[in-house]
């Protein structure tokens, strides 16, 4: 199962910005059981968000946000108030984000940070998407992770070997942060790219204590 | 010497790359540098190239301060960890050392030791901001240094035939905001494209040293344009080469290398030879470029 734990809501309302009119989108598999998403999570996203001033345009828990064909389908009925929001804020892990932001034309904000990515999983799911870092910065990046889309897991920028759009390790590979670029200068995002990210916090990757008594870690317990 | 005082006094600056040896015998690398001494401001020492087994850049640097020359240190986050970057940038200051040029570095892939880890734990800006704390006494956890800190004039590299180019000059923003003080550029070939790159980052204020690499052949220049980023060698010059035959090419090669210097320096604040191998032909290519 996939762990994701809440990113302080701080963090959230400083991702959204300007940003008025959010449409909510969380998941009810391993985020629900993690109570990131599911119901509980997504009501109480909606609260904090009112609290803070935002305008929930829609609303919509999906079994597995890692299945793309699923919330593709999904998501189709839901256009006019996704069209409506600012942003949709998505309430899973890495790997439902990452599958949001390939489908809709619309910033994303992941709400939650991924830890661990191990056991059993949903459809699209696997570390060469998510790493379970636990600091998402999706957020800054379009919804393309730079962590496994960067062989080299820069955050700040392509390096200096990045050659046509491709990776100086794979001439067959995209350079992730030319993604990053394509994708932020089409949603107008550009400055995003201005932000500097500071060293990773590595122990972030490994559950907490009460993480890892709330759910059901690994499959001995 | 900081380059840095150098950049203040208005001197237009002449580094030069050096690679240590594969191996422990250092003789001919100091023999080779000689003739460049009343020449050149100071000389980069690379820190495993290409990801390829060397002589580490530290001590390198040191052996060239012990013979008068002004060494500026490479360091790449490929092979070490915060903490062992932090303790190299202070054990460099230890050994003298002033010039600091952070670097990403080149993934081991591409090396001679394809199966090493990969680190990068920083990345070149989180490195020099790192290194800016230190200089402020100050180490990444935000613990205090104990006595003097250590000075650097911290350098940084940029890509200016990069395309696109905004990427790059955003990260270039980036690299100053976090502590850079100069910048050395990738090979430059194309002096127009080159002068519109400074223009478009003059108001950030900030050194930039032109990059030339000696182009040894006709085939080395191909390789190049189809495997190094952000190089073109127009065709013009990988003809001129190819028409001065193997016997002309030494000389031609210092005359493309002499004719880019003069039509770049007057758009920048410094020049950076990257050599390969040809450092005794650099007296000649900066006496006829005018240097």
């Amino acid at each position: 199962m996939l762990l994701t734990q809440n990113k302080p809501i701080e963090e959230v309302l400083e991702s959204l910005g300007a940003e008025k009119n959010i449409f909510l989108l969380a998941c009810n598999g391993c985020a629900e059981v993690c109570e990131t998403g599911g119901e509980k999570g997504l009501s109480e996203m909606k609260a904090e968000l009112e609290k803070a001033g935002k305008t929930i345009t829609g609303r919509l828990n999906v079994d597995f946000l890692c299945n793309k064909v699923l919330v593709a389908t999904r998501l189709a009925r839901e256009m006019n108030k996704i069209e409506a929001a600012d942003s949709i804020l998505v309430l899973t892990c890495g790997i439902g984000v990452q599958a949001v932001s390939k489908i809709v034309n619309k910033v994303v904000h992941p709400s939650a940070n991924t830890i661990s990515v191990g056991g059993m999983q949903g459809l699209w799911a696997s570390d060469e998407r998510c790493e379970a870092c636990g600091d998402c910065a999706l957020d800054y990046t379009g919804g393309i992770c730079p962590i496994t889309f960067c062989a080299k897991s820069l955050l700040n920028g392509a390096c200096g070997g990045t050659h046509d759009g491709k990776c100086e390790v794979d001439s067959e590979k995209e350079c992730g942060w030319q993604l990053i670029y394509e994708r932020l200068e089409k949603m107008g995002r550009l400055d995003n790219l201005k932000k500097f990210h500071k060293a990773r916090d590595h122990s972030k990757m490994y559950p907490s204590k009460e993480i890892r008594e709330k759910t059901f870690y690994d499959i001995e317990k | 010497m900081k380059l840095t005082e150098l950049f203040k006094e208005g001197k237009f600056v002449i580094t030069c790359e050096v690679g240590p040896p594969k191996g422990i015998e250092v003789q001919k690398l100091i023999d080779e540098l000689e003739p460049l001494r009343s020449k050149i401001d100071a000389f980069n020492v690379t820190d495993l190239q290409s990801s390829v087994l060397r002589a580490g850049s530290m001590a390198t640097c040191r052996l060239l301060k012990d013979k008068d020359f002004e060494p500026i240190m490479q360091l790449t986050c490929r092979d070490r960890n915060r903490l062992s970057l932090q303790s190299d940038i202070l054990s460099a200051a230890v050994l003298g050392i002033e010039n600091l040029l952070c670097l990403t570095g080149d993934h081991p892939q591409l090396g001679d030791h394809p199966d090493a880890m990969p680190v990068f734990d920083l990345d070149s800006v989180q490195l020099l901001s790192t290194a800016r704390g230190l200089v402020n006494g100050k180490d990444m956890a935000g613990n205090d240094l104990e006595g003097q800190p250590p000075q650097f004039a911290l350098g940084a590299t940029v890509n200016p035939g990069a395309d696109p180019l905004q990427p790059q000059i955003i990260k270039m923003e980036k690299k100053i905001e976090a502590g850079a003080q100069f910048f050395q550029t990738q090979a430059v070939y194309e002096v127009d494209k080159f002068a519109n790159f400074c223009e478009k980052v003059g108001h950030l204020n900030v050194p930039v040293m032109a990059g030339i690499v000696l182009l040894k052949s006709p085939g080395m220049a191909k390789f190049m344009n189809a495997n190094v980023a952000g190089v073109n060698v127009p065709d013009a010059i990988i003809d001129e080469l190819a028409g001065a035959g193997k016997e002309g090419r030494v000389e031609k090669s210092i005359e493309i290398s002499a004719r880019l210097i003069k039509g770049l320096k007057d758009s920048c604040q410094g020049i950076h030879i990257m050599a390969l191998g040809w450092e005794k032909h650099v007296p000649a290519i900066l006496e006829m470029a005018g240097l």
